[in-house]
């Protein structure tokens, strides 16, 4: 990892940004350049920004880029791709003063007195004139992109086969070059101090879909789901890979037969998880608190929008931590991860299918719309995951022996599924003795309520557990900056912006929360600044009641965007020069 | 094969949900010597409700789900165990009052489970109240001067919404209800059976019944003919016929997937 928060050195960062209506291909044509890009060999981190409608509306894809890992896309911007007139307005005042702006030529003329360097580009005129839908007029800004990066033509040329893969391929390159040759022509300057990356890596993806091929590498046998954004992408990812990966993808009739569904699937002995946004997951609610008490192993992935209620659809917010920390009412043990970034998600998806079985819990992995459709440089290895089944009845012990719910020291049962000889399996909502049967003698209520309780200490030492709290920056600082979830972006692209050093802390397991280790962390420091998309600073008070230390100050933002790496920096330049 | 638990059973004495205990383990005892099914092959789904309680009594795989949640759970079970027979008991306040929409989407998907209704026309376990079947006029705690809705007919109900095997049966006479039992199970597809139960406690139908309840005759009409199915189920003649309505074999669920 590229930080240097102790020398404040860091490579430049670039953005470009491409604007229009829903329906323009907006982000179809921000995966293009975020394609190109990292074939080039920078680090990238593209965010996509559109309303809750289907056509008109402004949309825009931002992609910031750098030779450095770049955590959190920028709103400054070097480019801006405007394929109305709005577009120019929305973000004028986001331009850096020698940006670029590339409009379609229709709207040059209302909006050319706005800005500088503002410069005609036909783009619906050149599709239409190599008969291509005005879809593709978009390629005409790309190649002009190009030009202003400093590629030669041929580089381009070579990469565009690459980067559309076949899909109209022969069209976008040739509206590419139209568009790279009109504005060499005009001999517009070259954006400057452009240092191309050091060498391709990983892929690009969102967190939605790792966090879908995390599961998958752990062994995800049955996806259920009931659209909401920003979730719905992880239905459709698995539902269209289903048949190569040997999965069932289903789409009920709502959250509450998702999750249903989903208990029945782990009760019969597979792999299963749900995904769904917050809302989705209320609904869940009850099914939950049965997976608690019943001991049936399901992934849940919960991608925040802004709350309450229906909220804000397509924009984001941390709101949600302390809902889903008390999900499900009554006592039982809970685990909840909140992936900073994509690569973070592949693992939690994968250490959560894995840690489900192996303790019969049913994990939550909380996501937010910012990283479930933000799309980075992720490097995923599949060989460093392996399929834990969890404890297994053994048959030699006789099927007619078998006690679902029996009483062990680490909390876990042995699991025997329908169908194995002599097994009789019950599972129930009710409290329940060893077999399964309901029962309302005290003892027995007690003692079951134990056994599920003593799994947590044991899931505690679980190594994916023990990293559950990551330190970056200046590990002697005395001054920290702590933050969960998606909001590891914009700190640690912000962090290439702060003056002093500091010692960055991030919460990625939230529950079971290694209180001794955070505790001993934050003891005694100067400065505690907690980051967080609320307005409540609800990790701020789960610290409080896990560790007894108060946080001395709080950046909150409740807006429903994501957090901006250079805002970020000057607050926390702000207080920590206090 | 003893297919009794430990647990205590909890019915009011007398509850014709005994006599449905009774008809369910000889209809699995006879199913299983007939080695038409192993017994470990057999997955018994429960709401909650009184009808729920069945759960317990019986030394068999059993999902004791939430109120009104039976439907997706058994569908995920026989989706994921496709091997397994998968049956479920459930309420009239347990289908027809909470969760009415799993239950339709149940039939339409025609999931090869099958369904036993224990309608009481009362929520008994909560001592009293109306359920989506309950007649209009009905006083119970929540309604002391009469329900206003009129009720849902459950069979009428899940064969418009896609169910392959329609039936109903009266809880107090056992041969019926093992033949009705045992032909509901062995159908491959959403097999839906109304067991006619009065609670003896909140809404003693039994008098009621006694004399209303009559078995249709086989030849009554072509019970794999939808609208006829649909014709015979929507008449009101006073009476309350007991039998196999509708019958057909169409792909499940579980084998479009």
């Amino acid at each position: 990892m590229h930080m240097n928060t102790e020398n404040n050195s860091h490579a430049k960062v670039f953005t470009v940004c491409v604007g229009g209506a829903a329906g323009d291909g907006i982000r179809e044509t921000g995966t293009s350049i975020s394609s190109l890009l990292h074939k080039l060999g920078f680090e990238t981190f593209f965010s996509s920004n559109y309303p809750s409608l289907i056509r008109g509306g402004h949309n825009f894809s931002r992609i910031s880029f750098s030779k450095e890992k770049v955590f959190n896309d920028h709103r400054t911007i070097d480019v801006l791709i405007a394929i109305n007139a709005e577009s120019v307005k929305v973000h004028l005042n986001d331009l850096k003063k020698d940006a670029v702006i590339f409009v379609e030529s229709a709207y040059y003329d209302d909006v050319r007195d706005l800005f500088p360097n503002t410069v005609s580009l036909t783009m619906r005129g050149f599709a239409e004139e190599v008969q291509s839908a005005p879809i593709a007029r978009t390629s005409v800004a790309l190649g002009a992109f190009c030009y202003v990066l400093g590629m030669t033509k041929e580089k381009m040329n070579t990469l565009i086969p690459e980067v559309f893969a076949g899909v109209g391929l022969h069209r976008n390159g040739v509206l590419a070059e139209k568009g790279y040759v009109y504005v060499e022509e005009k001999k517009l300057s070259k954006i400057e101090g452009v240092e191309f990356g050091e060498g391709l890596h990983g892929e690009l993806i969102d967190a939605n879909r790792a966090v879908a091929k995390g599961m998958i590498a752990a062994g995800l046998e049955y996806y259920i789901g009931y659209p909401m954004t920003p979730s719905t992408p992880i239905l459709h990812f698995l539902a269209k890979v289903q048949k190569e990966h040997h999965l069932k993808v289903i789409h009920p009739e709502d959250e509450i037969s998702v999750m249903n569904m989903a208990l029945g699937i782990s009760y019969a002995g597979k792999r299963v998880a749900v995904g769904t946004a917050s809302g989705g997951f209320a609904l869940m609610g009850e099914v939950f608190s049965f997976s608690g008490i019943a001991e049936l192993p399901v992934v849940t992935i919960v991608s925040q929008r802004k709350s309450p209620a229906t909220g804000v659809p397509t924009n984001t917010g941390q709101s949600d931590l302390r809902f889903v920390l008390h999900a499900g009412h009554g006592d039982f043990p809970r685990m909840v991860v909140a992936p900073g970034d994509a690569e973070e998600a592949y693992y939690a998806g994968a250490h959560a299918m894995n840690l489900a079985w192996k303790y019969q819990v049913s994990p939550i992995i909380l996501l937010d719309k910012h990283i479930s459709e933000s799309v980075s440089v992720a490097d995923l290895d599949q060989e460093k995951i392996e399929v834990n089944k969890g404890k297994m009845f053994n048959m030699t012990e006789g099927g007619e022996n078998y006690k679902r719910y029996a009483i062990t020291e680490d909390g876990v049962s042995p699991l025997a599924f329908p169908g194995m000889e002599k097994v009789v399996t019950k599972v129930t909502s009710y409290d329940h003795d060893e077999s399964g049967i309901g029962t309302e003698i005290p003892a027995k209520v007690k003692e079951m309520g134990e056994k599920r309780a003593r799994k947590l200490e044991y899931l505690l030492a679980e190594p994916e557990l023990k990293g559950a709290v990551k330190i970056y920056g200046d590990k002697e600082s005395e001054d920290v900056i702590i933050f969960w979830g998606s909001t590891k972006g914009a700190v640690l692209e912000a962090a290439k912006y702060i003056e002093k050093p500091v010692k960055i802390v991030q919460i990625l397991w939230v529950e079971p929360l290694a209180a001794d280790l955070l505790t001993h962390i934050l003891f005694h420091m100067h400065k505690i600044i907690c980051v967080e998309g609320n307005s409540s600073a609800q990790l701020a008070g789960l610290i409080r009641e896990k560790t007894g230390v108060e946080v001395t100050d709080k950046i909150l933002q409740y807006d429903a965007l994501p957090f901006d790496p250079m805002e970020l920096a000057e607050k926390i330049n702000a207080l920590l020069a206090q | 094969m003893n297919l009794s638990t430990q647990a205590k059973i909890t019915w009011c004495p007398g509850c014709p949900d005994f006599a449905i205990l009774v008809a369910f383990r000889q209809t699995i005892e006879m199913l299983c010597s007939e080695e038409k099914l192993k017994i470990e092959n057999i997955v018994v789904g429960a709401g909650i409700g009184c009808h729920g309680k069945i759960a317990d009594y019986l030394n068999m795989n059993t999902f004791n789900s939430l109120h009104g949640r039976l439907v997706p759970a058994l569908t995920g079970i026989k989706i994921a165990a496709p091997h397994c027979k998968v049956i479920g008991f459930t309420g009239d306040g347990d289908s027809f009052s909470e969760g009415l929409s799993h239950l339709v989407h149940g039939a339409q998907k025609n999931t090869d489970i099958t369904l036993f209704l224990h309608n009481n026309q009362t929520f008994a376990l909560t001592v009293g109240q109306a359920t989506g079947t309950s007649p209009k006029g009905f006083k119970g705690g929540s309604t002391p001067f009469g329900s206003v809705d009129e009720p849902f007919v459950p069979l009428s109900l899940v064969l418009a919404a896609g169910a392959t095997f329609v039936a109903r049966t009266y809880a107090l006479d056992i041969e019926g209800t093992k033949k009705i039992m045992k032909a509901a199970i062995e159908h491959k597809g959403f097999a839906f059976v109304e067991i006619i139960q009065p609670c003896i406690t909140f809404f003693d139908t039994r008098e009621h019944f006694k004399d209303l309840v009559y078995w249709i005759a086989e030849n009554e009409y072509d019970t794999t003919n939808f609208d006829a199915a649909t014709l015979f189920l929507g008449k009101e003649n006073g009476k309350v016929p007991l039998g196999i309505f509708y019958n057909v074999i169409k792909e499940t669920f579980e084998e479009k997937i």
